[in-house]
């Protein structure tokens, strides 16, 4: 690990309040690295879409299962990494939300807006053997970082 | 009309949005207005309850409309193509009289 790269961990358990809690640690981190409201809000919800899919999908609900959520600050970009103790999936095998026999599905949109919303996206297989969602967001550029001067973005808000 | 507020999100939120509207139909109300105006963020559960709350007003031969979306959400619904699908609306009366 580089030295000024700064790392945090959380074990969560399976169950519908760590989609909250993990959305809002990213937030607050996101939040100290200098990321605007906007970008704040797009992190935040691609976490709480990774963290829903391994809740769901790959844990199944099983509350014997934990989910890894993990967060890297380096001085270019934010990582986040969201493991779950499923048998993980082909990313290639989800169905297209935005094909016309998906339109009205009601679930199938968690990885495109994780796509939609991050800079960089994919899907490994994880030390558990299950999926690991890894998502990258480059840090914002020294006049939308900065807090005082023209041209900001706003601060984000959890 | 249903005036909705806060977080539309995976968990007790959505699960409200789909007993109520199941509670309308059952009541034989077919024509609903979702009031979004106060509800500032949906994650895709909330999405999903959306589409299945239309399908299921749909099904019934009733209309299901969204009314006053702030940014967030209306990017949110252009982004998965569903603004084209849900008929939205910006003012109350245009909504309802868009039933007749």
């Amino acid at each position: 690990m580089e030295p000024d790269t700064k790392h945090l961990e959380l074990t969560l358990q399976t169950k519908v309040e760590s989609v909250s809690l993990a959305e809002e640690a990213c937030l607050r981190v996101a939040e100290a690295a200098g990321f605007g409201e906007d970008e704040c809000y797009r992190i935040g919800m691609s976490v709480r879409e990774g963290v829903i899919n391994a809740f769901h999908y790959g844990n199944e609900e099983r509350p014997e299962k934990k989910i890894y959520l993990s967060v890297e600050m380096t001085p270019e970009k934010m990582v986040i990494r969201v493991l779950d103790e499923g048998a993980g999936f082909d990313v290639k095998s989800v169905p297209d939300p935005l094909a016309e026999e998906n339109l009205l599905s009601t679930s199938g949109r968690g990885i495109f807006l994780m796509r939609a919303f991050m800079d960089e996206f994919e899907v490994a297989q994880g030390r558990t053997g299950g999926a690991e969602v890894i998502m990258t967001k480059r840090l914002p550029g020294p006049a939308a970082a900065s807090p005082n001067g023209d041209g900001a973005a706003p601060r984000c808000e959890s | 009309m249903v005036d909705l507020s806060g977080r539309i999100l995976l968990g007790d939120d959505s699960a409200y949005l789909r007993k109520m509207i199941r509670s309308l139909l059952d009541e034989g109300r077919t024509r609903i207005v979702l009031n979004l105006g106060d509800v500032d963020y949906i994650d895709s559960s909330g999405i999903g309850e959306l589409v299945s709350g239309y399908s299921a007003v749909r099904s019934r031969g009733g209309e299901l409309k969204l009314l006053n979306l702030n940014r967030r959400v209306r990017d949110l619904l252009q982004l998965t193509k569903l603004y084209t699908v849900f008929d939205v609306h910006t003012e109350e009366a245009m909504a309802l009289r868009s039933f007749l």
